[in-house]
Order: C-alpha cells, then sequence, then structure tokens
C-alpha cells in the first residue's frame, strides 16, 4: 500500500516537471496561433479561432526566409570544416606520434572551458581590420575555430576505442594514413561523427552573442540575431514575436523527436558502462 | 560554455599503443602527424591565443580602435571605481546559486528516474529537451511569460496566490532571481541526463546487497548511490558553475538588457555594452581579464577533476 502511494507521489512530480519543462513551448504555440486582439483579451486561454496570419507577416515584416537561410549556410558550413580539421587532428593524437602532442591535447580540453565572451573583442577588431565584419564568413570563421577544441576532445575519445590492429595491418599494407583515416576510420565513426555533427550545428544555430556583434546589416543576420531585433521592433504584438520564436525552434524539436534515443545515448557515451 | 557529457569521459594514456606501431616507422613517415594537426594548430593559435593575448594588451589602452593610447592600469582602477561592474560581478556570484539548486533538484529527479519507474525513459527526454532549445527564444517566452500581467502572474492571482505576484522582469530586486529561474529550468534536463546515466552505471550487486543486509530505499541511496556518482556530480558543479560565470549573456540580453536601470547586468553583458554600446573596448578588455581570473579557479577545478579520473581510472 505504501509503495503504490509513493509511485504515485513520483509520478505526480514527474507529471509536473514535464508540464513545467514543455510549457513555454506550448505557450509561443497558442500565441503565434492567436490575433494579436485575441491575445490581448486572454493571453493564456486556447486560440478560439487559429490562424496563420502571424507566421505569413513575419515573411512579410522582416527578412525572416533569408535569416534562416544564413543560418543554415553557417552553421552548415562551419561545422563541416570544423569537423573535418578537427577529425585530421584528433587521428593525429590518437595514432601518431609528434612533439607537443599531449601539450596539444590538453589545450584543447582547456579551451573548452574557456568563455566565448573573453575573445570578442580582438575577434571583432580582427574581422574589422580584414575586412569581413558584417558579412557570414566572419561569424562561420569564428563559429569554425570555436567548436575545434570540443570536436577534437570528442573524437580522440572515441578513435582510442578502435581497435589498433586494423590501423596498424593497414599500416604493414603500406596505406598512407589519409586513406587509413578516410577508407577504415571514418566509416567505423558515422555515429559518433553524426552525433558530433548534431550537437555543434545545434550550438552554432542556437549562438547569439557573436551573431549580435558581428552581423549589423539587416539581410547579413542569423536567425537568433534578427529574433532579437524582432523583439526589439515588435516586442507588442506577442503572437507575431511568438511566431518567429518557434519557427526558430522547429527544426530543433523535429530534430529531437526524429533522433531523440540516439540523441541521449550519443550525449551520455561518455559515462558509464 | 558547451558541453556535452562526453566530457565526462576520462583521460587515458595515449602514447601506449603507440609504441607498437613506432619500430616500424620510416623517418618520411614520421611528418604526417604535424601534416594532419597543422590546420587545428593554426586555427587554435589565430582563434585563441592570438585574442587571449590581444585582449590583454587592449586593457591597458583607451580609445577606440586606430586611435589608441596607452593608459596603463588606468582601466581596471576604473572598473574598481564603477558600481555597475561591482553589481555585474555581484550578480554572477548571486547567479552561481542556482548551481546547488539546481544539483540537488536533477539529483532528486534522477533518483526517482533510476527507480525505473513507467514511462522514466519519457519523462527523461522531456525533462532533457529544454537544454537543447535556442535560449533566445526561450528569453522571448519567458519575457512575455513574466510580465507584470503575464501568464505567471495572472495564474498566481487566479490561485489566490496574488501575494507571490511580482514585477519579475522589472523590479531591480526581482530580477535576478527571476533570470536564474529561467536558467534552472534550461539547464535541469542536463544535470538530471548526466545524474541518470552515472546512476545507470552503479552495479546492481552493490544495491542487492545493501538490500540483503536490510538498507531501506534513503539508506541506499545516500550511502550507495550518492558516493559512487560523486565525480560525476562534482563534474556537473563545477561545469554549470563555468556556464554561469561566464555564458548567460543570451539571457541577460532578452530578458532584460541589464535593466531595469543595470540592476541584472552580469560581466558578459557590461564587456558586451561597453566593448560596443559604448564603444570602450579597454575597459570591456579589462572587464574580460577579470572575468577569465575568476573563470580560472573554475577552470582549474575542471582540469584537476578531469586529470584525477586518469589517475583512480573511475
Amino acid at each position: 500500500m505504501k509503495r503504490v502511494s509513493v509511485s504515485l507521489v513520483q509520478q505526480a512530480l514527474l507529471i509536473l516537471l514535464s508540464l513545467v519543462s514543455l510549457y513555454p513551448l506550448w505557450f509561443a504555440v497558442q500565441t503565434a496561433l492567436k490575433t494579436p486582439q485575441a491575445y490581448a483579451l486572454d493571453p493564456s486561454g486556447l486560440p478560439r479561432a487559429p490562424t496563420l496570419d502571424n507566421f505569413l507577416s513575419l515573411f512579410d515584416v522582416m527578412p525572416f526566409a533569408r535569416w534562416t537561410l544564413n543560418s543554415i549556410v553557417v552553421s552548415f558550413v562551419s561545422v563541416a570544416a570544423a569537423t573535418l580539421i578537427a577529425v585530421l587532428a584528433a587521428y593525429a593524437i590518437v595514432f601518431g606520434r609528434f612533439l607537443g602532442q599531449r601539450v596539444f591535447f590538453n589545450l584543447n580540453i582547456a579551451l573548452m572551458a574557456l568563455p566565448p565572451v573573453a575573445l570578442l573583442v580582438p575577434l571583432f577588431t580582427l574581422m574589422v581590420q580584414v575586412g569581413l565584419i558584417n558579412t557570414l564568413p566572419s561569424v562561420t570563421l569564428v563559429y569554425a575555430v570555436l567548436l575545434i577544441p570540443f570536436s577534437v576532445f570528442f573524437l580522440v575519445n572515441f578513435f582510442r576505442e578502435l581497435p589498433l590492429e586494423l590501423i596498424e595491418a593497414a599500416t604493414i599494407d603500406g596505406a598512407s594514413h589519409m586513406r587509413i583515416l578516410f577508407r577504415i576510420v571514418m566509416p567505423l565513426s558515422v555515429a559518433t561523427t553524426a552525433t558530433l555533427v548534431i550537437v555543434n550545428a545545434i550550438w552554432v544555430w542556437n549562438e547569439l552573442l557573436f551573431a549580435l556583434v558581428f552581423l549589423q546589416n539587416n539581410s547579413q543576420r542569423t536567425l537568433m540575431a534578427g529574433l532579437t531585433l524582432f523583439q526589439g521592433r515588435y516586442s507588442t504584438n506577442e503572437p507575431l514575436v511568438m511566431a518567429g520564436a518557434f519557427l526558430s525552434i522547429l527544426p530543433l524539436v523535429i530534430l529531437y523527436l526524429a533522433s531523440q534515443s540516439f540523441f541521449v545515448r550519443g550525449m551520455t557515451a561518455g559515462i558509464g558502462k | 560554455m558547451r558541453l556535452s557529457l562526453l566530457r565526462l569521459r576520462r583521460h587515458k594514456d595515449f602514447v601506449g599503443p603507440e609504441r607498437r606501431l613506432q619500430r616500424r616507422r620510416t623517418i618520411g613517415r614520421r611528418l604526417w602527424p604535424y601534416l594532419f594537426v597543422t590546420p587545428a594548430a593554426l586555427a587554435i593559435a589565430a582563434g585563441f591565443l592570438y585574442p587571449l593575448a590581444k585582449v590583454v594588451w587592449f586593457s591597458f589602452y583607451s580609445g577606440s580602435l586606430g586611435a589608441l593610447t596607452y593608459v596603463g592600469t588606468a582601466n581596471y582602477t576604473g572598473l574598481w571605481q564603477d558600481p555597475v561592474f561591482f553589481q555585474s560581478v555581484l550578480n554572477n556570484l548571486k547567479l552561481l546559486t542556482t548551481v546547488p539548486i539546481m544539483t540537488i533538484l536533477a539529483l532528486l529527479i534522477a533518483l526517482i528516474l533510476n527507480a525505473q519507474i513507467r514511462g522514466w525513459r519519457q519523462y527523461r527526454a522531456i525533462v532533457f529537451f529544454p537544454y537543447i532549445l535556442p535560449a533566445t527564444a526561450i528569453g522571448l517566452v519567458f519575457g512575455y511569460l513574466l510580465e507584470r500581467n503575464g501568464v505567471l502572474n495572472t495564474q498566481l492571482r487566479h490561485w489566490q496566490l496574488g501575494w507571490m505576484a511580482k514585477d519579475w522582469l522589472g523590479s531591480a530586486a526581482d530580477v535576478v532571481p527571476a533570470i536564474g529561474g529561467v536558467i534552472i529550468w534550461q539547464q535541469l534536463g542536463f544535470g538530471v541526463v548526466v545524474f541518470a546515466a552515472a546512476l545507470l552505471a552503479v552495479p546492481q550487486e552493490l544495491v542487492e546487497a545493501a538490500k540483503l543486509d536490510g538498507a531501506n530505499g534513503w539508506q541506499i541511496q545516500r550511502a550507495i548511490l550518492i558516493p559512487y556518482i560523486r565525480r560525476t556530480i562534482e563534474f556537473f558543479v563545477v561545469v554549470e558553475a563555468i556556464t554561469v560565470l561566464s555564458s548567460i549573456f543570451t539571457y541577460v540580453y532578452v530578458l532584460t538588457k541589464g535593466g531595469p536601470a543595470e540592476a541584472s547586468s552580469v560581466m558578459e553583458y557590461y564587456i558586451f555594452e561597453n566593448g560596443f554600446e559604448n564603444g570602450a573596448i579597454g575597459v570591456a578588455s579589462a572587464a574580460v581579464v577579470v572575468l577569465l581570473v575568476l573563470a580560472c579557479v573554475l577552470i582549474g577545478f575542471y582540469l584537476r577533476l578531469r586529470a584525477s579520473g586518469a589517475d583512480t581510472g573511475r
């Protein structure tokens, strides 16, 4: 009897927790489906006459489609560059031997914990000097660099689990290390690399600080930087702002629903056996 | 700071297996590791090391780019005399109290999930979900929820709890706790997933043996489960402390822009405001150096935790 009541309390707690976790997203959705008048009358109620007008006017009042495209391009290019650079470095750290190997790896670990804001001012002045400020390549380059330490760390930990005999055998057969990496190691690392790419892409998609400072031209913003502009201009049009917020979250929701277990498994792969 | 649970992975000696290969290596072949790490090394030098050196250099200068003058330590004494900077540091310290709250809550939830109650995987997935969302969008949503007549206050009044309703983002006294609440809301799930995974790794024999000895659920949790995952808990605390100290700009920018009247400014926001709104890159850089000194203490803990994993193998 006591056991049943304990588990009921636990279930109730977890349901409450789930509601608290999901409510803000639900609020964004239901607000986005209301007219501003309907929201003013009843901010927390269900939309009586749902409308998609807010989603449509997003694309009229601001270059929302352009921002979305910018975010996609920036995420894609920076993550691809960081992954490639990190794969090469991680392979050398695990299977090669070079001067400063341990120092280099430890440097990557330390830099993972470095606050990005520390780099903001000097990277800004650097981008001004090389004439990239207000262009998408500025943030793309910065993101690619910022992703490297974590990516190296992540890949090194995975590469160490690979059977060394495979690499050894290929070396004896005279295969070049480039070939071993892309023909043997990478095919074995598809799931790991995919996890890394997703985690990194989400980070780039969500990044605000550098995007805000580096991109001041309206058509050159990323989605997150654009959203804050929205907030400034249309803060009294709650449904419009919520429509923008919801659309910026939507790709993440889809990704999470599609690969949630893979996600959690991938992100917890390092602890517990 | 960006994280994934993979950071909890422990150090292993990475030169060991290499020695076996070493014997067969010719001199020409030894060059390849350098070629492989060159792109990463260059990127780190240009994107991390050069800016870090430059920011220290900037902190001794005043004026705008192209017209900088050396001012010695004037920027630092300026910080010392600036009440806004003090307020910002204080707010960061206040927000650090979210870390123990988050840790305890996450631990409790993880222990409940660990009992493998019905639907625990689904609950875990739901609780983790906020963690992947953009803080910008979260900030926009909470900005409306926490308004004076927003949904939270309306509900509180509806439940006859009107005395709890506050002008969350508009009053100097309540704004920092409100931001802390949003941070907890988003980061909690990360802790739950980390702890739940660590708990799953506790050997079942340990728990069974304790049960045979007549230990009850609470005793098992306190005497076996929590000590067993202590290292994971330490990691979470350090990592979250670094995050709250140095990576919460987005919440502050979107929720309050540091307001009302700088009451909710944090160090990052101070750096942003001085560097880019006021054009005082020297002041901003000096604030960065102060932030780095504070962060270094935590980063030191973090590196030590990581290194200690290699010795104990746990």
